[in-house]
């Protein structure tokens, strides 16, 4: 039902702009004032979310330790799992966002013949994540050519790189189809899984349907229906020069595939994608394991009026001393 | 606000990430590309029309050149009817480079506005105009 509605909800999206440019002739609607009203509020929602996160205390030393704690010399300290200097968790932070460190220990449980606990690996959502993060990053830095003028040359060795296989005219670019294959991955763990599929939720399929959708529309545009890449390069030009044009004779496509851009850079300050702003906020990461060194001190203590043994004693001596109870000073 | 001055620092790399390519093209002024096409095979063309109509030409044109070599190369059929009932040898050096033997100013002046690099000239032969 999740991801029947999410399904829904993006095909609307593709109708929305599907009849916006080809029936109502939207064109400046749809290449030039949903764009900069997307690209505004992904970049104030990002900023104010984690604003918002940074208001939040985080009253005690909280990070998660994976490993051998320091202690003493002579015992190794684990110092990528439980990092308790800056440059620790520096690192651990570098191999986490470029690594997915902690997907690659995620376990499976499973019963054995008869009741035997047995704790497998399952690296196969880390080698999908890890797939699909870096093919979209690339596709991504690869787009980066409608936006530049003149193109850095750096862009162009990505490109060269890319296309190694040298398939067909236009040649066909490895991280586009890896970016579909492993969206489509991540989908079908989540619907052929049942714990995962009872866990998911609507806001889980509806990134995933949309990512897809996007990688799709690209993939018909470039290999299959075609577009004309120097109008595109106008319009993106235009877009990012503040001077923008509507060139002539762009398939309804291009509109399709920016309109469903526009949605996931609008949706993301909303949606469970800040945890690329998440992750370097997380406390349970970003903090050393420092505790037996340093005193945390919690943000929102106030003064508390602390009533000392001492003092209690002062108040009370003659009383406890007539009670027989020792006291230490006489 | 706490650790303030961190958050605040990341937000403003995470802005400025975002906002390259406005800083690269601000104050430029893009011009598209008018690829060229005066060269003496085309004006003694009585009509000025390429292999296809030129909206078609403009996004196909690779696709194109695709389905002439697989057609050359493993079909050893050499000879296209476009789209007019007109017939074409099918031949990059021999029918796109006969007319469009200004490459510099025809195909290149395209493909360095888009950052493509056909790779078919590692064994095609350019036309000569461009050599010098
Ligand atoms: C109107 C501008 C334009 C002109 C003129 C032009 N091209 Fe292209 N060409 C392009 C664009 C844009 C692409 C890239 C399309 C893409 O990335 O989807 C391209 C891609 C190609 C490709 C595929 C490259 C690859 O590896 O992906 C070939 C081959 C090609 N062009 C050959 C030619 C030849 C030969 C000529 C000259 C006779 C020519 N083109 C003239 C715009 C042009
Ligand atoms: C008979 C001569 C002739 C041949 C052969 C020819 N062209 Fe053309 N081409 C032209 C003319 C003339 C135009 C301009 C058409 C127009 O403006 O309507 C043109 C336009 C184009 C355009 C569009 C340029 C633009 O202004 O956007 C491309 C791309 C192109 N040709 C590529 C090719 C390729 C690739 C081949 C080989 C498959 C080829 N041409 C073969 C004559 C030719
Ligand atoms: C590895 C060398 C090589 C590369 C790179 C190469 N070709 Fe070819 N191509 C050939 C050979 C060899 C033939 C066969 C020539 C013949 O039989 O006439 C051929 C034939 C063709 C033909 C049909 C016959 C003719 O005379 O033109 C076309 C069209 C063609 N190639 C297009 C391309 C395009 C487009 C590219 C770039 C995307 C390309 N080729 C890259 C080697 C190459
Ligand atoms: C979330 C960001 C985006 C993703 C994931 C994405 C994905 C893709 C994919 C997978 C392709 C297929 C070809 C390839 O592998 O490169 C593609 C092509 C394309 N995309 Fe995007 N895209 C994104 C943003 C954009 C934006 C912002 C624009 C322009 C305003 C754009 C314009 C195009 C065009 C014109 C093509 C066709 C390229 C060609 O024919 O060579 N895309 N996209």
């Amino acid at each position: 039902m999740n991801a029947i509605l999410s399904l829904i909800a993006v095909i609307a999206l593709i109708l929305i702009a599907l009849l916006g440019v080809k029936t109502a002739n939207l064109h400046s609607l749809f290449g030039i004032a949903v764009p900069y009203a997307a690209m505004a509020i992904f970049l104030i929602g990002v900023i104010s979310r984690v604003l918002k996160w940074g208001r939040s205390p985080v009253p005690f030393c909280i990070p998660t330790t994976c490993g051998q704690q320091k202690s003493l010399p002579w015992i190794k300290q684990s110092k990528l799992d439980n990092p308790s200097t800056t440059s620790g968790v520096i690192g651990r932070m570098l191999l986490e966002v470029l690594l997915f460190r902690s997907l690659f220990s995620n376990t499976a449980f499973e019963l054995r013949n008869g009741p035997k606990v047995a704790y497998g690996s399952t690296r196969w959502l880390w080698l999908g994540g890890l797939a699909f993060h870096w093919s979209f990053l690339v596709v991504l830095i690869r787009h980066l050519r409608l936006f530049t003028e003149p193109v850095p040359a750096c862009l162009s060795s990505l490109e060269v790189l890319d296309g190694f296989l040298q398939i067909g005219a236009p040649g066909l670019l490895l991280s586009g189809v890896v970016l579909l294959l492993a969206v489509t991955y991540l989908f079908l763990r989540r619907v052929l899984i049942p714990e995962v599929r009872y866990i998911s939720l609507a806001a889980d399929y509806f990134p995933l349907f949309l990512i897809l959708s996007i990688a799709l529309s690209g993939i018909i545009m470039r290999y299959f229906t075609k577009v004309d890449i120097v109008g595109v390069k106008a319009l993106t030009l235009g877009l990012v020069s503040f001077n923008a044009v509507i060139p002539e004779g762009i398939s309804v496509v291009f509109y399709i595939h920016l309109f469903l851009v526009s949605a996931l850079l609008a949706y993301i300050p909303f949606s469970k994608i800040m945890h690329l702003g998440g992750v370097l906020l997380s406390p349970t990461r970003n903090m050393p394991n420092n505790s037996r060194m340093e005193r945390h001190i919690n943000p929102w203590n106030y003064p508390v009026h602390v009533h000392t043994y001492e003092e209690y004693e002062n108040d009370f001596r003659e009383k406890m001393k007539s009670a027989g109870i020792p006291v230490e000073k006489e | 606000m706490y650790k303030g001055r961190k958050i605040i620092t990341g937000l403003i790399l995470f802005v400025g990430l975002a906002a390259i390519p406005f800083f690269y093209n601000s104050g430029k002024t893009s011009v598209k590309p008018e690829p060229n096409i005066d060269t003496p095979a085309i004006q003694q063309l009585a009509e000025k029309q390429c292999v296809e109509p030129r909206e078609f030409m403009k996004a196909n044109h690779m696709q194109l050149l695709n389905d002439w070599r697989d057609s050359a190369v493993r079909d050893g059929s050499r000879i296209y009817v476009n789209s007019q009932g007109k017939q074409f040898t099918i031949s990059l050096q021999n029918t796109c480079m006969h007319c469009h033997s200004n490459k510099a100013e025809f195909c290149d002046k395209c493909h360095t506005y888009a950052n493509v690099k056909p790779y078919c000239w590692n064994c095609h032969i350019a036309p000569k105009e461009n050599k010098t």
